[in-house]
């Protein structure tokens, strides 16, 4: 069969992202559509045995792609490689998870193959040949339909906005042969918290913002504890360097897709909007009755936030218990 | 050291974004315009480097005629020249063609360093500076927060999700900009006054060699423009007191929205 459709898995050291598969069950939906094949492709260094996981996500092949020089990304060495693979399979469509790797990757390969590319895509359709997906623009202001044209097309999927639906079967692992090839930009290290939960993963976010008054964000770090998720940020919060630029959410920060996202001590500016409102509930905890937060938010509570997060988490201690 | 930054006029983040008639696209008659935020990081990080270095910056945009503003805008934080291609036939590209037309732009010129934002906030499509690196055939390096330039190469701190991750590669290459890597000038009024007298091409596809029909109809298309659902908005939670209303919320998170 020589259309299919691909699924590029993300690994860090063997362990796949969660969007990953995201990506395999939106790519088992494609493929079922046009009625062709998954090939799940992994690309990295001992990853062979790891892989046999994405047969559960209704990968019928998964392509590995095992080479030192693979260990660590690197986009001219995962280009070369998926190009290969690419040129072999000649799919129909390649699914990327929209990381900061998937999103890279797939620039930098529509360029290298001349194939249109639509990144963080919230739902996919199929429509006579051509791909049909939703995704939004301005900061999530609108939501566009884009209409993907050509023999290859290349969608990322954002984090969190897919159903990941497991099935029974085991997909064969097949090894790809290609070479990464001369690599121009080379890996120096990494410095990863795996403690964290990661903001654009997370399934529940507890952000703070100018409120919090000060870099003591503890409130909300049991709050985010006891509910497995994550903290963030405003830009205001970020700005007097009480948390990291990477925990900031919002148009010039990160767009999370949360369950639950719990904005306090936040007034609810567009651009923090921008990278909030595709949460499924938001909460709002303000001591201002009038903030523009409450009017975005599907629960809001007037009050202080130093005094009702602690109850809250609480509360949500003792329905856990 | 000769630094390109790749810059776009977007409107202002703050603005309403209305869908024009034909629903395909935007109102612009009454938006505010600004440098794409991301850009802007780019513009200073650009300043630092020539400051440190030595070197021109030189800004160049794909735009509408307007788009000279945001190209004085950069020249007047400091930047040293600014290119416009501007065309009737470069107005409705896609990101792939953009990205075409801005590496012909480039193909004749001698740069060491390109810095892009990382995406455009209004079509956030996080694409243009990796494909210009790819027809520039030069290594790009993505959502840089940190950068430094050692012997003919540079080494940057890139983000990546839980963390940052150290990378390098030879000159020239190409950047993007992400958060946290400077806080931009601002413009000041000897910077205006200078910025009027420093050059400002404007030039046709022709002009940097690009045939109308070498940019083919891009691959991506918008066929209709929606607003995203809106929430019912502010359910406010009532008690008679703080621990009443935390009570009644982890209610409600739990038994009707379901989400704890
Ligand atoms: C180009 C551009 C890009 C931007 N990008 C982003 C972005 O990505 N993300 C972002 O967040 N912002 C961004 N901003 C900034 C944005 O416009 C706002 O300035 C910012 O979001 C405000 O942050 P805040 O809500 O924390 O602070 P404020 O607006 O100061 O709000 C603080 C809130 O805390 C409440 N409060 C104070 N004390 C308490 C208490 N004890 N209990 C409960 N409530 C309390 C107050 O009532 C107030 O509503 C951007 C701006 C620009 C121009």
């Amino acid at each position: 069969m020589s259309q299919a459709v691909l699924a590029v898995a993300e690994q860090n050291d063997g362990v796949f992202r969660k969007v990953t598969f995201e990506a395999l069950s939106e790519g088992r939906r494609i493929a079922d559509r046009l009625g062709v094949e998954l090939a799940a492709v992994v690309l990295g260094n001992g990853v062979q045995a790891a892989s046999a996981e994405l047969g559960r996500y209704g990968a019928d092949r998964i392509r590995v792609a095992d080479h030192p020089a693979l260990a660590e990304y690197l986009n001219d060495a995962y280009c070369n490689v998926l190009a290969a693979v690419i040129a072999a399979e000649k799919p129909a469509v390649v699914v990327f998870g929209a990381t900061t790797q998937g999103r890279d990757l797939a620039a930098r390969l529509s360029a290298r193959l001349n194939a249109p590319l639509a990144v963080d895509c919230l739902a996919i359709q199929v429509t006579d040949g051509a791909l049909q997906v939703t995704r939004p623009m301005y900061g999530g202001k609108l939501l566009a339909d884009v209409r993907l044209e050509g023999p290859l097309k290349l969608v990322a999927i954002r984090p969190n906005a897919m159903a990941i639906t497991p099935t029974e079967k085991a997909g064969a692992i097949e090894p790809v042969a290609a070479e990464p090839g001369p690599t121009r930009t080379v890996f120096v290290e990494k410095t990863l918290d795996t403690g964290k939960v990661e903001l654009t993963e997370a399934d529940a976010i507890v952000s703070g913002g100018r409120g919090m008054g000060s870099s003591d964000f503890s409130v909300l770090e049991n709050l985010a504890g006891v509910l497995g998720g994550a903290v963030g940020a405003s830009r205001s919060a970020v700005d007097e360097g009480w948390r990291p630029a990477s925990d900031q959410v919002g148009q010039t920060g990160k767009v999370v897709s949360p369950a639950l996202y719990m904005a306090c001590g936040i007034s609810g500016a567009i651009q923090h909007l921008a990278g909030m409102s595709s949460a499924k509930v938001i909460v709002a905890i303000n001591k201002d009755p009038e903030a523009p937060i409450f009017a975005k938010a599907d629960y809001g509570i007037v009050g202080d936030l130093f005094e009702l997060v602690p109850l809250i988490t609480a509360e949500i201690q003792k329905l856990k218990a | 050291m000769e630094i390109v930054v790749l810059l776009k006029q977007v409107p202002a983040t703050e603005a309403f974004i209305e869908i024009a008639d034909d629903g395909v696209s935007v109102k612009t008659q009454n938006l505010k315009w600004v440098i794409n935020p991301y850009d802007e990081f780019a513009v200073e990080e650009a300043l630092r480097i020539r400051e440190a270095h030595g070197g021109t910056v030189t800004v160049v945009s794909v735009g509408a005629e307007k788009t000279v503003e945001a190209i004085r805008t950069a020249l007047a934080m400091g930047a040293d020249k600014g290119i416009l291609i501007h065309d009737t036939a470069a107005q409705n590209l896609d990101g792939l063609g953009v990205a075409r037309v801005l590496a012909a732009a480039l193909k004749g010129t001698a740069f060491d360093l390109i810095i892009a934002g990382q995406r455009a906030v209004d079509d956030d499509n996080f694409l243009v500076g990796p494909a210009v690196a790819e027809f520039l055939d030069i290594p790009h390096l993505s959502m840089v927060v940190k950068q430094e330039l050692v012997d003919g190469r540079i080494r940057c701190q890139r983000t990546v999700e839980g963390g940052t991750l150290v990378v390098e590669a030879p000159l020239p290459a190409l950047f993007t900009t992400q958060r946290g890597l400077n806080e931009p000038r601002y413009t000041s009024l000897p910077g205006i006054m200078k910025a009027k007298r420093k050059p400002l091409e404007t030039k046709t596809l022709a002009d940097i060699g690009l045939a109308p029909d070498a940019l083919a109809a891009g691959g991506v298309r918008i066929t209709a423009f929606r607003l995203p659902p809106q929430r019912t908005g502010g359910r406010m939670i009532a008690g008679d007191s703080a621990q009443a209303k935390a009570a009644e919320l982890v209610r409600l998170l739990h038994e009707e929205a379901k989400v704890v």
